[in-house]
């Protein structure tokens, strides 16, 4: 303990550099958590595939597309954006883990840049998204899948795709700094599903009862998941309503907003941890 | 109005959570160099005093400075000179031992080849070296403490926060505990622990500072605050219960106040103001005829100051770890 350690305190230039800094440290302590405990991720990915391999054997015999074309190609476009929004309950779940386990305070009382914890979280789910999308793109093509878009198209399509996830990750970080206790946390996860569904992902929002239907029309997921059936080439449900029409306004727009509420949200609340 | 040579200054610092005054104008000093224990009970406001030094959580009124620097207005400066160990370790589970340190060494802002020193340094320190590449979850309770202060000595702290450092550990774990807290100091930190351990004080501290209900009800050095109760104990164990009463009632005569007696332990306690009285109590016992099976001239206990300052027992908590 003869050794004395100090580091100087950075001067505003140096800000920037250290947010740099400890968001890559902290992606990477992500990385070595996936390294050394892959169960839950692995469960994850097979949890996607499963759900598009249900619906496509269970339930695709039984629905009809759009136009007539094929059950996958109708049907990929809404899973991918509904493996997004699943992502929620990870961030969520992760945020929370080192807030309770006292992780975020030790940070907090550290000389972490204060955005850092934040920021290395979402570079790190984004990575597993793009892993998670590619996963599902294989998936996708296995059964059957096609996109009639070109290169660039089929490119804007994933970039919406995680576009969305890029703003949920703030959502799921607010959730995972706000929320108390295992059960809240299992709520956020039960729904997903409801919210998912509640969008042109599956269903005609036409078909539903009226106010139902405009809830749906303007569902995020259904911005997301309209636009990119459109860039890919595949069908979709169409429909009169204002949002339905601008679908691809929508599914940049949107994100933009979530990011705009729920990042400082976010930060409010990491700063503000009072237990 | 900084003291020179105070690592801790708190004046009149207050805090409430809604209508409830957690905080009630605590003042504090605490010199560079020595270990200051905030001794109370659960909800004494010890917590929250350690997380308001700690730049976690906001003052609502008074000053507090932490190695020089406001905690209010100078919070990230402050960051770099402390190292704060929570009531439960507060490292990643997943990571290894080392993993953990190298991490915070690099959010402490050394470089790659600085923190992979360090982290080597501390887990010899900390005798964690055999294990420093098993993950933290295969730990027992008392290396993950020894991991978590170790994480808190990366940068060498100015001061050095310990929030109930024991809290949940055996016998063993305690003792590795407390001899690396007196290592730390030895190298010059300036420890403020808080406990509800009265040993745990005795042990450590060179200053106590007794915490009640947000309120500073008294301070000193360990002896200072066991002497304030005015001198000694004999503790009197007889051989036969049914000695009892003629021995609590010679106690009686020669003691400063009434003795406990304690039936079960056939054991009677009385305070005394002259250490002389010892010898008046061995002649009158003899005269009674009454069988001593044990019998000590002691200092009284943080407890029973503790005791006498509050008017209730501290009783820790049972705390799940």
């Amino acid at each position: 303990m003869t050794t004395v350690v100090r580091t100087p305190v950075p001067g505003p230039t140096g800000r920037a550099a250290a947010l740099l800094a400890d968001s890559t440290t902290l992606t990477r302590r992500a990385l070595a958590h996936w390294r050394r405990d892959p169960g839950p991720l692995v469960a994850s990915l097979g949890f996607n595939v499963l759900f598009v391999l249900m619906f496509v054997y269970l339930f695709g015999g039984a629905l009809q597309v759009p136009g007539g074309g094929s059950y996958p190609d109708f049907l990929m476009p809404g899973m991918f954006a509904m493996t997004m929004l699943f992502g929620v309950g990870l961030t969520a779940a992760a945020v929370a883990a080192d807030r309770e386990r006292g992780v975020t305070d030790r940070f907090r009382s550290m000389p972490v840049s204060p955005l850092a914890p934040l920021v290395g979280r979402a570079v790190a789910d984004l990575l597993f998204a793009t892993v998670t999308l590619g996963v599902m793109l294989v998936t996708a093509l296995a059964v059957g899948w096609r996109a009639t878009g070109g290169t660039g198209r089929v490119l804007a399509a994933l970039g919406l795709v995680l576009l969305l996830r890029f703003a949920l990750v703030w959502v799921g970080s607010w959730l995972g700094l706000t929320l108390t206790g295992q059960t809240a946390l299992t709520g956020v996860q039960t729904l997903e599903f409801p919210l998912g569904f509640l969008s042109s992902a599956f269903v005609a929002p036409a078909t539903m009862p009226g106010w139902l239907g405009t809830v749906a029309d303007w569902n995020p997921l259904s911005a997301t998941v309209g636009a990119t059936r459109q860039l890919l080439g595949n069908p979709g449900w169409g429909g009169e309503s204002w949002a339905a029409q601008h679908q691809l306004l929508l599914a940049v727009l949107w994100p933009v907003a979530l990011t705009l509420v729920f990042l400082p949200l976010a930060v409010h609340r990491y700063r503000a941890q009072e237990r | 109005m900084t003291t020179v040579g105070s690592a801790v200054r708190v004046a009149g610092v207050r805090k409430r959570y809604g209508d409830r005054e957690v905080l009630a104008g605590v003042d504090l000093d605490v010199t560079a160099g020595t270990v200051c224990a905030l001794l109370g009970p659960n909800g004494a406001g010890k917590t929250t005093l350690v997380r308001i030094l700690a730049t976690l959580l906001r003052l609502d009124g008074g000053r507090a400075e932490v190695a020089g620097f406001d905690v209010a207005t100078q919070a990230a400066r402050v960051r770099y000179r402390i190292g704060v160990v929570g009531q439960y370790p507060a490292v990643d589970e997943v990571l290894s031992g080392r993993q953990n340190l190298e991490m915070f060494g690099r959010l402490c802002r050394l470089t790659g080849p600085q923190a992979r020193r360090r982290a080597t340094d501390l887990l010899d320190t900390f005798g964690l070296a055999d294990t420093g590449s098993r993950p933290v979850r295969a730990y027992s309770g008392g290396m993950r403490r020894r991991l978590d202060l170790a994480v808190a000595m990366i940068l060498t702290p100015a001061v050095l926060f310990l929030d109930e450092p024991t809290v949940g550990l055996d016998p063993r774990g305690r003792n590795e505990v407390w001899q690396a807290v007196r290592d730390l100091v030895g190298a010059g930190t300036t420890v403020l622990l808080t406990t509800q351990y009265l040993d745990e004080a005795d042990q450590l501290a060179d200053q106590v500072c007794v915490l009640d209900a947000g309120r500073v009800l008294a301070r000193g050095t360990p002896e200072q605050l066991k002497s304030r109760l005015g001198g000694d104990r004999i503790d009197l164990v007889v051989r036969d219960a049914v000695d009892l009463p003629a021995a609590a009632d010679r106690l009686r005569r020669i003691g400063a106040d009434a003795p406990t007696v304690d039936p079960d332990e056939r054991r009677i306690s009385v305070r005394i103001t002259d250490r002389g009285a010892l010898t008046e109590v061995v002649r009158g016992l003899d005269a009674d005829g009454v069988t001593v099976a044990d019998l000590v001239l002691r200092r009284p206990t943080l407890d029973e100051v503790f005791l006498h300052l509050t008017g209730h027992r501290s009783e820790p908590q049972e705390v799940a770890a």
